[in-house]
Order: structure tokens, then sequence, then C-alpha cells
């Protein structure tokens, strides 16, 4: 290959002006005119209870009221992986907070007084709050008709339990290996439910017009897949797919929670009963907490043999995830989880049981992670433990259990070549793993711990994208994809593809927001696989774009197609080194001929990806035989923590994190998600803490009681290293990192506590007060 | 309830309009005048996403009333730009990556601007402070914090 002119340098991003001069239109910015129309949510005061009666007379009533909608209006299901919810609680309601009915009135204060005027009368079922409850003896059933629900082939849901998805692994023989074992280690940890926390809520508005299509704005990462979910969900009403155009302007944070449908459903249900009428749902800071997805909690039970010489034997680990009361996008969370909770690790003997768990709070979902922050805190917790116990130094003891390309994964399948045990030695260099921290300060304890991550983009086999990439007549483009830009830069990645291939500068590049009307497919921006996923079709798109340039030019102008390239925004030929045809002289308008004809016309090109080789199919006792995962993408992170032994208080002197990215196409982009992910990681440990009360309800849902980190709240230092071991079919060999970098935070705290400390704490979160107590207790 | 009548700048034009008591500074600025840089995060005054300068001090929009700046000087993101062209500032912010999603950027450039008006070479900690009434969940800070001390230096 070529020097790479864009690939590879730190472009400054293309969606900065917008974004700095406050250009840049979210969901609420846009006008809608006197015609809009507001809905108020009546919600659920119970975790658990049957809808007796719903009565709307006085609401339907009150003045300036439009119309009262509820279950019955719209009775239809919805769901990613799983039918398992409905737009509004029909004859149920499973967490505090849900959606029974809908006020729509001319302004906002008015739905939410009638609002009010909506009484329901219900009758209160026991709840279940935790997952021992749920999978305890006779417990009450969440969903009794589970047994009936439709859902994606690789979900094996248990009807008449609360057992949503069971993924089971098992390779090996699991007895043999505990039996090889000089030491076998049993634990269990947990990790509670946690909030996105993205600065802009949830909101939708839905216009049904009176030429009977449906448009819905909504501030998404998956806007086909959102379009796919209301023609699906609203298909008894007449509607097909061409009918539904979802538009998505600027997002203002995602990190998972905007994924899929969650609170959409309401205004495209809603906009239905209101023809002509655009209608806008717009979450609170509280019902973004409370009635969005959350990240699941987990508790692991793990068990880990090894030897003497630290090689790892056998592993068993069950898990118990707190799914929610709704888990058609959550299960997969689970799965995903299962198939990978071995960790970056070579165990021959595997036996996973990944449990997807209904509980009467609000749905759990995708969170940055899916499920890989979750499982990790357990696994590289334990993994340090083993090491002590063993009399192994924790990296030594990873880096030769760590997994290589080509070692068997625990389904099956081979492992990707990576840079796993690069990223072990330059983390452990950058931290001076071998120097121990000594603190001058007799009141404070400094501690370092170490841990490894991985994780695969979690999608269904055939998750796909596309590309459009039009020319204009000054030889600029402007690329189509729908990708969403949710902080990460795509847009700028996506030009910085396109420009490597057509020589067009990033100036005269312009990466357009999703419409599904005008851009054309993309499953959804998750997984980490828009650089990976989408970047291959924008490349494909501009090869295709480049091989109709040399086809014309070889056709208009008898040129050697083969002595052909671009250079400079403009065709040339090794042929003849003085002939020079620019872009903006033929791209719209065609070449043309001495007899005033004209060949060729608008180049427009188009590419398209779809990873061909995955399968979810395996067999469900083993998950052996398919290829659900299309790569890893690994690393290592460690850090330095100074903490005050009286009040337990956590300073951070040092972070370092090392991702093998494949190919970094911007690697100060890769920077930028580095210090962001890693603070939101760090955040899960320090700070944050979802707290429910005695019947299920959120009781911190505002940023008061629930403490995202501040500015005064970061590292001293952060230091992001990127390894390059080329991904073979990715765009320049790139594959994703952007939600790795939360994936190890916890643990790496947790074996520094340990470390400074010599206190195990196996539950998250571990703040100041917690590790207080603990060293407290100790000393007595 | 009675509608009241307020004078107040803008942005350095003068408007005159007629609201309802209860109204927010949050609520006119976006709901009446279009003017959609300052966002509503959390409407209690935690996340700072709202933040606009009362008379040259930032304030949470989302906490004043919008009667109360009747007679005084309102400046938004849209206000701050000579020439309708950006700031040293904001262009720090471009250089330094000091935003994902964009959402705080408008808040975060506000709080930034009357740090380096009351104190033209703050350092580490001083700019930590000032910034902490500004909620960001992409950066991890360190970029943002980054650009005001390359600004400083940089004497830009």
């Amino acid at each position: 290959m070529s020097e790479l002119k864009f690939v590879g340098q730190s472009c400054v991003r293309i969606d900065g002006k917008v974004k700095v001069a406050g250009a840049a239109q979210f969901i609420d910015d846009l006008d809608f005119g006197p015609n809009l129309l507001y809905a108020e949510i009546v919600e659920s005061p119970h975790a658990h209870a049957l809808i007796k009666k719903i009565d709307i007379s006085k609401a339907e009533k009150y003045p300036g009221v439009v119309k009262v909608v509820t279950g019955k209006d719209v009775p239809f299901k919805f769901g990613l992986y799983m039918h398992d919810r409905y737009v509004f609680a029909l004859d149920r309601v499973r967490f505090v907070g849900e959606q029974v009915a809908a006020v729509i009135a001319r302004d906002a204060r008015t739905a939410k007084l009638a609002a009010k005027l909506v009484k329901v009368e219900y009758e209160v079922l026991p709840a279940v709050l935790d997952v021992d409850t749920a999978l305890g003896k006779n417990p009450p059933i969440i969903h009794p008709d589970l047994g009936k629900y439709t859902h994606v082939p690789w979900f094996f849901p248990k009807a008449d339990t609360n057992i949503a998805h069971w993924r089971k692994v098992r390779a090996g023989d699991i007895n043999k290996g505990f039996a090889e074992a000089d030491l076998v280690l049993e634990d269990t940890y947990t990790v509670p439910r946690y909030a996105h926390c993205a600065i802009e809520t949830h909101g939708a508005i839905g216009l049904y017009d009176f030429s009977d299509r449906l448009t819905v704005w909504t501030a998404s990462q998956s806007p086909h897949t959102q379009r796919h979910l209301f023609a699906e969900a609203l298909s008894p009403l007449g509607l097909s797919h061409k009918d539904v155009r979802v538009i998505t302007p600027f997002v203002g944070g995602g990190f998972g929670g905007k994924a899929g449908v969650s609170m959409e459903i309401l205004a495209a249900a809603l906009a239905m009963k209101v023809k002509g009428s655009p209608v806008k749902v717009l979450w609170s800071r509280a019902q973004e907490f409370y009635n969005t997805y959350q990240r699941q909690g987990v508790v692991a039970k793990i068990k880990l043999g090894a030897k003497k010489d630290g090689t790892i034997t056998a592993m068993e680990q069950i898990l118990h995830w707190d799914a929610g009361a709704y888990v058609e996008y959550g299960a997969n969370v689970v799965n995903a989880a299962g198939l990978s909770a071995t960790g970056p690790y070579r165990i021959p003997n595997v036996s996973i049981d990944s449990i997807c768990v209904y509980t009467n709070l609000p749905p759990g979902g995708p969170y940055r992670g899916f499920g890989y922050s979750e499982f990790l805190f357990g696994l590289e917790s334990h993994i340090n433990e083993m090491s002590r116990q063993l009399g192994l130094d924790p990296v030594e003891f990873r880096r030769k259990n760590a997994i290589v390309g080509g070692d068997k994964l625990a389904y099956g399948s081979k492992m990707n070549d990576n840079g796993l045990l690069e990223a072990i030695d330059k983390v452990a260099e950058e931290i001076e793993w071998h120097k121990k921290p000594v603190s001058n300060n007799p009141k404070k304890a400094i501690g370092k711990g170490f841990a490894l991550f991985w994780k695969a983009p979690a999608m269904p086999p055939n998750a796909a994208s596309t590309a459009f990439l039009k020319f204009n007549e000054d030889g600029s483009l402007n690329i189509l994809v729908s990708a969403m830009e949710i902080g990460q830069g795509y847009q700028t990645v996506m030009a910085q593809i396109a420009a490597e291939i057509l020589t067009v500068p990033l100036n005269k590049i312009r990466v357009e927001l999703p419409d599904t009307d005008r851009n054309p497919y993309e499953w959804q921006t998750v997984a980490s696989h828009i650089t990976w996923g989408c970047g291959k079709a924008v490349e494909r798109a501009a090869i295709d774009a480049r091989e109709q340039i040399f086809d014309l030019v070889e056709r208009a102008l008898g040129k050697k197609r083969d002595s052909l390239y671009l250079d400079d925004q403009k065709v040339k030929s090794h042929a003849e080194p003085e002939f020079a045809l620019s872009f903006k002289d033929f791209v719209i308008s065609g070449i043309g001929k001495p007899d005033g004809t004209y060949r060729g016309g608008p180049i427009v090109g188009r590419g398209m990806f779809m990873p061909e080789f995955a399968s979810a199919l395996s067999d469900p006792e083993t998950s052996q035989g398919g290829k659900p995962n299309v790569h890893y993408t690994v690393g290592a992170s460690a850090i330095i923590l100074e903490i005050d032994k009286k009040t337990g208080k956590v300073k951070i002197p040092k972070a370092v994190l090392a991702v093998d990215v494949g190919k970094a196409i911007n690697p100060e982009l890769v920077k930028g998600q580095v210090t962001g992910g890693l603070l939101q990681g760090i955040a899960t440990v320090l700070y944050e803490d979802m707290r429910f009360d005695k019947n299920g309800k959120l009781i911190n849902a505002n940023f008061s009681d629930y403490k995202i980190p501040t500015a005064m709240d970061i590292p001293d230092e952060v230091v992001s290293i990127i390894v390059e071991v080329p991904q073979p079919d990715g765009p320049f060999g790139a594959r994703g990192m952007g939600e790795h970098t939360m994936i190890p935070a916890a643990p790496i705290i947790a074996n520094a506590v340990e470390n400074a400390l010599g206190i195990r704490i196996k539950s998250m979160p571990i703040t100041a007060e917690r590790i207080a107590l603990t060293l407290k207790a100790k000393e007595k | 309830m009675k509608k009241k009548m307020i004078n107040f700048n803008l942005n350095g034009r003068k408007i005159a309009v007629e609201i309802e008591p209860q109204l927010t500074l949050l609520e006119m600025l976006r709901d009446r005048l279009g003017v959609k840089s300052p966002k509503c995060g959390c409407d209690r005054g935690d996340c700072g996403t709202c933040t606009v300068m009362l008379d040259g001090r930032t304030v949470r929009s989302c906490l004043v009333l919008a009667v109360e700046v009747d007679g005084l000087t309102v400046t938004t993101l849209e206000g701050i730009m000579k020439d309708d062209k950006l700031t040293p500032i904001q262009q720090a912010f471009i250089d330094n990556n000091s935003f994902q999603c964009g959402f705080c950027a408008p808040g975060m450039i506000l709080s930034a601007t009357e740090l380096l008006k009351k104190n033209p070479k703050p350092n580490k900690e001083e700019i930590q402070e000032a910034l902490s009434g500004n909620l960001c969940r992409c950066t991890g800070y360190s970029p943002i914090i980054d650009a005001i001390l390359e600004f400083t230096k940089g004497g830009k």
C-alpha cells in the first residue's frame, strides 16, 4: 500500500464548527410549528400489578386536551430480539414508571395537569425485585405468556419461569479440568444497575400525515432498526416500511441507551391517533433514569482452577442477570456476555451459564460494554485473587494464559489475530508494574491494579451497513450512511476513508446524518462496529466511484485503464504524465466529445458490507458449532490509586489503557474514546449507584443523588496506547474500540484497592465510604 | 396568570416580550425566542447545559425566571461570537477535540469564557473548579481542560 495521506492522521473533526458554534440541532431543537401537540405519560406507581380499570373521562374533558390514549387503543407488541412488551402496559404493569396511558394536549403544561386526572385501578401483585426471588421457590411469574413470545432463534426462554434466556457454553471436560488444577478458587461478585446519563434525554416526535405516512424524528442510535420496529409493530394499522420515515438529528450522547426502540414507540403510536398533527414526547431527567434501558445488574459465581505454574485448567461461571421487566434487547446482552465470559484467556475446560432473569425493575438493556463491563469486574478481580494465592505476579499470570490468534474460543471457533501480549507489555511498562508504589504520606496508601479486556461486536449475523457517495459539480462529496453521530466522530472517520481513496480533502466532504428516506440501510450504531462495518461500506462505495471514473475516462478519452490513478482530486495516468482531468470537470457533467455529445454523467458510488461468515446458530446445550462473533478487540489497562486510609477517598494519579484497534483511522479520536470511556467506567466503581426502595421505585433519579463525575473527579493523567494488529476485513485494517475503553475500569480499581490496602471488595460500587468501612472492619 | 411585559438585551439586540410569570429563562429563550444553544439536560440546575450569561456572569437558565432578566443583558453562545466568527476559545475546543456529542459544548464554552475573563491565566485546578458545574459524559473532561490550558499558554 502506498503512503496514506488521510487514514492514520489526526484530522480535525468535520463536525467541530457546527457543535462549538451551538448550531448543531438536537431533537428538542427542531421546530414543528403551532400544530405541535405534547404528550404526557401516565405511569405505573407499582412494580407489579394488574390493571383493573382506566378511567379517562375527566382527563378527556380537561380544556386543551386533544386525546387520551391507553393500551387498548394501540394493542401492539414490539421488541428487537423478543416481542415481550406492548406500546402501553395492557393488562399488567411490570415496573414503577411504566407507561399506562398518554394525554395529548395543545401544550405541555395542560398535558401534565390532565395526566393527573387519569384514574387507574390496580390489583397489586407481589413484586420480584431481585434475581434470587425470581429464581426461588414458587416465585410470582412476571410473564405468564413467556412460552408464546416470538424471539430470535438463538434465545432459549423457559416457559412458566422468570428465565427469559439461558445461554449455556460447554467446552472440554470441566471435572477433568478442575481435577488437574493445583488450586481451585470459588467466589461470588455482584454488580448493580447503572444509568447511561447522556446529557441529552430521549425525545421523539411523530407525525402521521394526511397522505398516510408516518414520520418520526428521534434521538436515536438506530434509525433503520426503529423504522423496522415501528413498521412491524404498527403494521395492523396498514403501515408498510415505505410509509415509515425516521429522521435523526444530532444525538446528545448515546452509550447504548439510545439504541433499539424504547420510549420512541410512544411517539410513533400516538401519532397514529392524532392524524395531521405532530406529537412530541420528551423524557424528563427522571424518566430518562427509570424508563429507558438501564445497565443490568449481575451476580456472578466464578470457580477457577489453575496449576502451580499458572496454567488455567478450568472455569465455571454462573451469571444471574437482573434483566428487568422486559428483555427484548437486554437478553442479547446476557447472550453476548455468556459467550465471552471466559475473558481473553485460553481455557480448555469451560462451563458457563448466563441466565437472563425477569424482575420487576426497569427494563435492562445495552450500555457501553454490552455485558462485558458487567462480567469483567468479577472475572478480573478473581484472576487477581487466583494469582495472589498461587504466589504469581498478576500480570505474568494473565500473560501466561492470554489468548492469541488461532486459539480455540470456548464456543469452538478460532480467535482472531490480535495484539493482546503487546498491549499487556506496553501497559506494564507505562505503569512501571514492577516498581512497588510507596506513599510518603502515612495517612495514604498507594496501589496499582491491572486488568485485561476484550469485546466482540454483539450483533445478528446479518447486521449490514450501506453507503452512497455522491459527487457534486465542484468535485465535493456528500456521503450518505445511516450511522449515527453520538459523539464518537464517525463522520470524520468516514470522510477520512473516502478521502484516502478518492483524494478529496476533508473540507470538501460532508457526511449526512440519517434519514431513512434518503440514507441507505444501517443496522444500528452500536457494538463498536461502525468504523469496521460502515467504514468498509464507505471504502467500497469510494472504490465503486473510483472504478466508474476509470471506466468513463477509458471509454470517453481512450486512456489505458490500467495506467489511470487518482491524485489531488484529478484523474492522472502513469502512461501520460501530462494528463490530468479534474473531478469538477466531469463528475456531474460527464466528459464532452468533439461532436458536442457527452459521455458518463453523475458519479454515485455504492458500497455494502455484511459479515457473510457469521452464524448465531449452535447447539443450545454447549454453544458449539456456530460463529456468533465476527472478531474481538482486545487490550489491557492499569491504574495507580492513592487512597486516604481514614476517609477511603480515592485519588487517581495515573491510568493507562492499551487497545488493539487494528488500524487507528484517527489516533486523536481513539484517544478521545480512551479518556472518555475510562472515566465513564471509573464512575461506575467510585461514584455511581442506582438505589431502589423496597417497592421497586428508583429513589435517585437525578444528578444530585446519582453522581456522575465532574471536571474535578478525573485522573491526573490518562495515557492511551494504540496497538495495531490489522483486522483483515476492516477498512485499512481497522476494528472498533469505542465501548472497550469502559470495560476494564471496574477491575483495575478493585485490584488497586486490594493492592493498596489488602482488602478485596467483591461488589460494586467501591465508594469511599465502602473502602473506609471495609478497612475499619478489617482492623478490628 | 397575568402576563408581564419585560425588556432586556439578548445577544446585542433589544427584546420586548410579554411572558407568563412562571416561565423560566430557559423556556423563554428556547420556546419563545427560538434561541436553541442553551439546552435542557435536567431542569434542576445539576447539569449546566442550560448555562447562559446574565450581565456577564454565568447562570443556570433553568433556575432563573424570565421576569428576572427585565432590564438586564442576556448572552448565549450565539452572542459571544464577534462578527459571527468563532472566538479563540471555540477554536481551541475544535483543535483539542474538546467535545464529542456537542450537547454540553454551549454551556461549557460559556463557563470557560467567563473563567478566562475573570482569570486570564488559570491553572489546571482553577479550570477544573470553574467547569465543575457543567457535566460532560463523553470526553472525560481532560480535552476540555487541555483546550483552556493551551489557550492560556499560547496567548491566542
